[in-house]
């Protein structure tokens, strides 16, 4: 076959259709005769491409930078016991570098694992919520009491009953992060499209084939929307178990610079609890991209 | 006598307070193309979802090779949509059928690849859907249904959402596969025209409840080819069609 796409040899003198007359071959975007769509996906980005990155990330990096002026200027009036400036937080977290680092690492581990287990939680029971209607109904109010519980007051609870190593802080993080998680998900396999169901009946699915093939993948947008949301959650929640009843841990950091009247330090935490959230989100951003290519190319 | 290939007796159904088709009967010959032509919202579609085994009916039957049709998956069925999956590349769309058979998908694939050409597809089997245009997306769910192995095909409004020269493009391209292999049609459209132009017969519904309110054979010959839109018999015949519906 040698003509470009959608101009195939005619069939019965109809292939006008797709030739001569370009009818049915408007939207396609694709340039050359042999060239694949992926091919074009994949190629880097043109100038005009970087132009609308750098003019896409010019809105959010000004603001940062106003942000940090204004809070430069209110600072200048003030001791730095009070409100210390961005500067000063700055030099007090390299200068406590050596104690913020185990932190860090310590919060994220609780983080990660926190996070595995409301995923190991969330995924099956948002399949049974989705495939069975009445123990969706049964369960739904349950699960919305689970996100009013007050963290503030569970935490200590769990201290209690677990100890002050790292068990109460994964289940400070699970319980946050868990619901967003479970109701995005069983919206997502809930919502499926009558229509494709009916399509995958005619081709004589099977429900196992249906779950694998059209619900799982179908789920995958809300499912990401969910994991945002959690991660957002998950660093905060570590720091309040840690805070409430810690050993080590960003939380731990920031209570022993406040007992020590260290407010730089306190900042210094926030900064990076801050900074660790964003870089989470940025990763399940990075992994809503990866598994789900096609939403780049339309 | 052409022997039956689908038969639906008295078929009745009803959504609560809705009776959306009420005592329907209809005969699909093999190898023969029929148009189900009705207005908006009369039901055409839910007679579509019957004969799919999609729906079951409330009243009636619906026999498939004389035997009474009991599950979904014996014909081929086009929804009104394309419904192609965005997240599957097209080659791997169009396999769907063969794939939850059992049918290996490199294997699937290599019988797919073939078709591409003859469906306007040739060179786009790694694009994804949304890179489709919509005259493709409609070609690819045909070509679908016809990959899932079935000779007998029902088309629920299949170029409904096209523009009207695409449309025209789409008929052209049908009437000519249906020739090539020798298809039985049950085409659910709302526009006389098409129904004039791809079938044999056309089965004219009521306001909902659907039910037949004129049965028209269509003395045209085949294959029908584009000059034929300019023959003054087509125009008969949809004038024939047009006072059916009681528009002219």
């Amino acid at each position: 076959m040698s003509g470009p796409p959608g101009t195939p040899h005619p069939p019965f003198g109809v292939a006008f259709v797709f030739s001569g007359t370009g009818l049915g071959q408007a939207p396609l975007r694709m340039p050359g005769a042999n060239d694949r769509c992926t091919g074009a996906i994949a190629m880097p980005p043109s100038p005009s491409a970087r132009r609308a990155a750098v003019s896409a990330a010019l809105p959010p990096v000004i603001a940062v930078l106003a942000l940090v002026a204004l809070w430069s200027l209110l600072a200048a009036g003030q001791p730095p016991i009070v409100l210390p400036g961005p500067v000063r937080v700055l030099q007090a977290a390299i200068a406590s570098w050596s104690s913020l680092r185990p932190a860090i690492a310590v919060t994220l581990l609780e983080t990660a694992l926190g996070l595995a287990l409301a995923l190991a939680l969330a995924v099956p029971l948002a399949m049974a919520l989705a495939g069975l209607p009445p123990l969706r109904r049964a369960l739904q109010p349950l699960l919305v009491a689970s996100q009013t519980v007050q963290v503030l007051a569970v935490a200590p609870l769990l201290v209690m009953w677990f100890g002050f190593g790292l068990t109460p802080k994964v289940l400070v993080v699970a319980l946050a992060c868990f619901f967003p998680l479970a109701i995005s998900l069983a919206d997502g396999l809930a919502g499926v499209d009558r229509a494709y169901l009916d399509l995958f009946a005619s081709l004589g699915a099977r429900p196992p084939q249906t779950w694998r093939l059209l619900r799982l993948p179908a789920a995958l947008p809300a499912f990401f929307s969910g994991l945002k949301i959690a991660v957002t959650y998950g660093i905060v929640s570590a720091t309040i178990g840690e805070w409430v009843g810690g050993s080590q841990g960003l939380g731990l950091y920031m209570l022993r610079s406040r007992n020590a009247l260290r407010i730089d330090q306190v900042f210094a935490g926030m900064l990076v609890t801050t900074l660790l959230s964003m870089a989470l989100y940025g990763a399940a951003v990075a992994a809503e991209r990866r598994a789900m290519p096609w939403r780049r190319a339309s | 006598m052409t022997p039956s290939r689908l038969r639906l007796e008295g078929v009745g159904k009803s959504f609560g307070d809705l009776t959306a088709v009420q005592d329907l009967s209809l005969e699909l010959a093999v190898g023969e193309s029929l148009a189900l032509l009705g207005p908006s919202g009369c039901g055409k579609s839910t007679v579509l979802a019957i004969a799919a085994g999609l729906l079951a009916p409330d009243a009636g039957r619906v026999l498939l090779d004389g035997e009474p049709l009991t599950a979904a998956g014996k014909l081929g069925f086009m929804p009104q949509r394309d419904l192609l999956l965005p997240w599957r590349r097209l080659i791997d769309n169009l396999i769907l059928g063969p794939e939850l058979q059992g049918v290996p998908p490199a294997a699937a694939r290599e019988q797919a690849r073939e078709l591409l050409p003859l469906f306007g597809l040739a060179g786009f089997e790694d694009a994804w859907p949304a890179q489709l245009s919509g005259g493709m997306r409609q070609r690819a769910a045909l070509l679908r249904t016809v990959l899932a192995g079935h000779d007998t095909l029902l088309l629920d409004e299949p170029f409904g959402a096209l523009d009207a020269l695409t449309r025209l493009g789409l008929q052209d391209w049908l009437a000519a596969m249906r020739e090539r292999f020798g298809w039985t049609l049950l085409t659910v459209t709302h526009s006389p025209e098409e129904a004039v132009y791809l079938a044999d017969r056309v089965l004219v519904l009521s306001p909902r409840p659907a039910r037949p309110a004129a049965r028209i054979d269509i003395d045209l010959p085949r294959p029908r080819v584009p000059a034929l839109r300019a023959d003054p018999a087509f125009g008969q015949q949809v004038g024939r069609v047009l006072t059916a519906l009681g528009l002219t």
